[in-house]
């Protein structure tokens, strides 16, 4: 029963979903009172109902309903319950039902915080998103609906849920990207507003900033979690693969943050706003070919489960009308939203044109590696895949000069700066950054490396340009009162600028540093990498809630003296008999130690695999730092101003 | 009719953006070349198609009872195969969860000049029922009809 009220659920909330994509509209252009103050409670009501749709999906999986096929395909009995509540986003159906119940907070989020917009803006706003959920619910009900039973007669146990999935990692990584993914909606149906209105003002800037800042914090602190979830449980140690997978969240990333820069320089100078409505199109575009990429299993990856080629068909089509659409409507009417202001070269807006500029060319370089299998498979030109040499050739040199702009861009001012003067401000961040970005690999390992030197200057740099900027800004205050009068968008900025400088940091001497060894290991035996003396002692076995394993004993020595023991398991799950990894890991800001086990070989040897990370968890650290700075610029005061009572009862 | 001085800067900027774009596209596929690795079936690899001494990916099955381990090391050598021809393979490393005899897998490596493909990653994947779409593709080429295991899950 509960999965029918499920499906009749989303079936109603298609059906209000498809009022609220068409009446507000159609009411904005007819005139009609009563159409445009629809949006709101139809933008309520098929919040309402997906959300009991999705809660019968979970209570299905909660109640080990395997009579439903989606059930019986991705839980089990015997299954932990946290994760028979994340094993509902554990496989297409469910993660497809996520990403709409997604969308639909979000159309209720902007419902209720955006009251006081323009009654016609917000009605055209929640009605694109309307028209988007309405793909994305067909696309579910029609393709890959999870209500689906096995009748008459069910099965009695579940298949279980892939025992990678079955894990904190799951729980935490798909909604945060979700997140991120689906609150690039919001830019989207805000700019495409814009252009149906044919004006774009301060107002609207304002209005469309935070929900994308907010989203852009989502999907950083989601390709975060997913990087580390594939760190610790893939069990080879690897933090980035330059996947079609990952590619597919990362160029919508890219290019949101191009739009978080491009709306400020548009709220704040009224400029590039043509550019900001394009990279508000393109962002949420990006996602959408994101979703395709990863559902349509069209790409070789090795995050790829079992995908169906026509639930691609379908995406592909909707991303070919929202795309193609979009574009449509901005070829036709970008024009009339052109801006006449006046900036000189030396100034922040040239250099905040310029980060655009290498974002989103680092977007295209990304997405031609990916797509570029397709592209030649297509044109008969054989089967290719694009390794991380290709990325890491063309991305890197980019970030460096994008790291570069932003000290530049931090320091110069609006409109314009005298060149001495801002040859005068950089010169101590850059001396300083040469100095002990040169001296830092001497420091830390003894000897010169140009890659660790090169990371270390650029972290510097950002540190110290966003320290004189700093100091310039509160000079005429002291110390206290200036710090204090400073806006939390700033902190957020300076926080997240620094993040990056972190991740920098923490990739180049992971990359280099690392030692890596996989060894044949017979118990008893030794191995000496750095300080840490590494002894295998032996395995032994233990009973899980629905896998064996066997667990490694292997005890870790510092420089002669006892450190402690780390437990690598190789589990084998019940329900699937599949094999999996479980890494041990002694974290630590400076180094990650990394034990994982491989096969057994004879005479209770294994093959084992030992990794030494300096400074792995910066990685993480940097993305997390630019996720909360996301957060503090969305407190800002300016976005909360309420207007007055009138306006937001309309 | 002569330009007007504002249309003119217009249109160098257009043109400077081209050029721009351009030469960063000639590049990418510049640095694609480089870097792409072909796909080469065993079937591809008995019949000569493939490249020796240079990085390429191959996919097929692990044909049943083939996996040999070295008694000291990590080396292990298996037959990689699509039922029609079979090409050995050697490598030296940690095989992922999911490497198991009659698996699909896609290994990335150099095939040498006495026809034994050297690995330097074997690549199995997330889900026990995804094959990697190269890999049926080849298998069924090598029959004519359907690959022997079906490719999809339930999920």
């Amino acid at each position: 029963m509960i999965p029918e009220i499920g499906h009749l659920a989303l079936i109603l909330a298609l059906c209000l979903s498809v009022a609220l994509g068409v009446l507000p509209m159609l009411g904005t252009y007819t005139g009609q009172a009563r159409l445009i103050m629809a949006a709101r409670p139809l933008a309520i009501g098929q919040g309402v109902f997906l959300s009991i749709s999705y809660i019968c999906l979970t209570l299905a999986f909660v109640y080990d309903d395997f009579t439903v096929q989606y059930v019986a395909s991705n839980s089990n009995s015997a299954l932990p319950v946290q994760y028979k509540i994340s094993a509902v986003w554990g496989s297409h159906e469910g993660s497809l039902l996520l990403w709409v119940l997604m969308l639909s907070w979000w159309i209720m989020a902007v419902s209720q915080f955006a009251k006081s917009l323009p009654p016609i803006m917000l009605a055209r706003v929640l009605s694109v998103m309307g028209l988007i959920a309405i793909g994305f619910m067909l696309f579910t009900l029609l393709t890959s609906n999870p209500f689906w039973r096995y009748l008459p007669e069910g099965a009695s146990e579940g298949a279980d849920l892939n025992p990678l999935l079955q894990d904190f990692g799951l729980i935490v990584h798909p909604p945060t990207l979700y997140m991120g993914y689906v609150g690039l909606s919001v830019a989207f149906a805000f700019a495409i507003a814009a252009l149906l209105d044919g004006k774009i003002d301060a107002a609207w800037l304002r209005w469309s900033r935070p929900w994308t800042l907010v989203a852009w914090g989502f999907l950083t602190l989601g390709i975060v979690l997913g990087s580390w979830w594939a760190y610790y449980e893939l069990g080879w140690g690897g933090w980035w693969f330059w996947d079609p997978v990952e590619n597919a969240s990362f160029m919508p990333w890219l290019v949101a943050t191009a739009l978080i820069h491009s709306l400020a320089v548009s709220e704040k100078r009224g400029l590039f706003k043509n550019w900001t409505i394009l990279l508000a199109i393109l962002a949420f575009s990006l996602s959408l070919l994101g979703t395709f990429l990863v559902r349509s299993g069209v790409l070789t990856s090795v995050h790829a489960f079992a995908a169906d080629p026509e639930r691609g068909f379908f995406v592909l089509v909707l991303l070919a009308l929202t795309v193609g659409g979009s574009l449509l409507l901005y070829a036709l009417r970008a024009t009339t939203v052109a801006s006449r202001t006046v900036y000189s070269f030396w100034s922040r807006e040239t250099f905040l044109l310029g980060n655009n500029v290498l974002l989103v060319i680092a977007a295209i370089v990304v997405l031609l590696g990916t797509l570029y299998p397709l592209l030649l498979d297509a044109f008969g030109g054989g089967k290719v895949s694009v390794g991380p040499p290709y990325f890491n050739a063309v991305f890197v040199p980019l970030m460096v000069l994008l790291i570069i702009a932003l000290g530049i861009g931090l320091l110069a001012k609006w409109k314009s700066i005298e060149t001495n003067e801002l040859t005068q401000l950089l010169r101590s961040p850059l001396l300083v950054a040469l100095v002990l970005g040169v001296s830092f690999p001497f420091a830390y390992a003894g000897e010169f490396n140009a890659s660790t030197a090169l990371a270390a200057a650029l972290m510097v740099w950002l540190i110290m340009t966003t320290w004189t900027d700093l100091k310039r800004r509160i000079r005429h205050q002291g110390w206290q009162r200036g710090l204090r009068q400073l806006n939390p968008g700033y902190y957020g900025m300076m926080l997240a600028h620094l993040g990056i400088g972190v991740s920098v940091m923490g990739i180049a001497v992971v990359s280099h540093y690392e030692a890596n060894h996989d060894i044949r290991m017979a118990p008893g035996e030794t191995l000496q990498i750095e300080q840490y003396a590494f002894t295998f002692e032996g395995t032994r076995d233990i009973t899980g809630p629905n896998y064996v394993s066997v667990q490694g004993v292997v005890k870790v020595d510092e420089d002669g003296e006892f450190y402690t023991y780390l437990h690598p398991e190789k589990r084998t799950y019940n329900a699937r008999n599949q094999m999996m990894t479980e890494a041990a890991i002694d974290p630590a800001l400076g180094r990650d130690i990394y034990i994982a086990m491989g096969e057994p070989l004879e005479q209770g040897a294994w093959a084992m695999r030992i990794h030494f990370k300096p400074m792995v968890r910066w990685i993480w650290l940097g993305g997390v730092m630019m996720s909360i700075g996301a957060g503090l610029a969305v407190w800002d005061k300016r976005y909360r101003r309420r207007r007055p009572a009138k306006t937001s009862a309309a | 009719m002569a330009m007007n001085p504002k249309r003119k800067q217009k249109l160098l900027i257009l043109l400077s953006l081209l050029a721009g774009v351009g030469l960063i596209v000639g590049l990418v596929l510049y640095a694609l070349s480089q870097n792409i690795n072909l796909f080469f079936s065993p079937s591809d690899i008995a019949a000569g198609k493939a490249p020796q001494e240079q990085r390429i990916r191959a996919g097929g099955m692990v044909r049943e009872g083939s996996v040999e381990r070295a008694s000291d090391s990590l080396k292990v050598r298996f037959v990689m195969t699509d039922y029609a021809h079979d090409v050995s393979v050697d490598y030296e490393g940690i095989l992922p969860d999911l490497f198991r005899e009659g698996q699909g897998i896609v290994a990335q490596g150099r095939l040498q000049a006495n026809g034994i493909f050297v690995a330097d990653e074997v690549l199995a994947k997330h889900d026990e029922n995804y094959m990697p779409p190269e890999v049926t593709e080849a298998i069924e080429q090598a029959h004519g009809g359907q690959a022997p295991t079906a490719a999809k899950s339930g999920e």
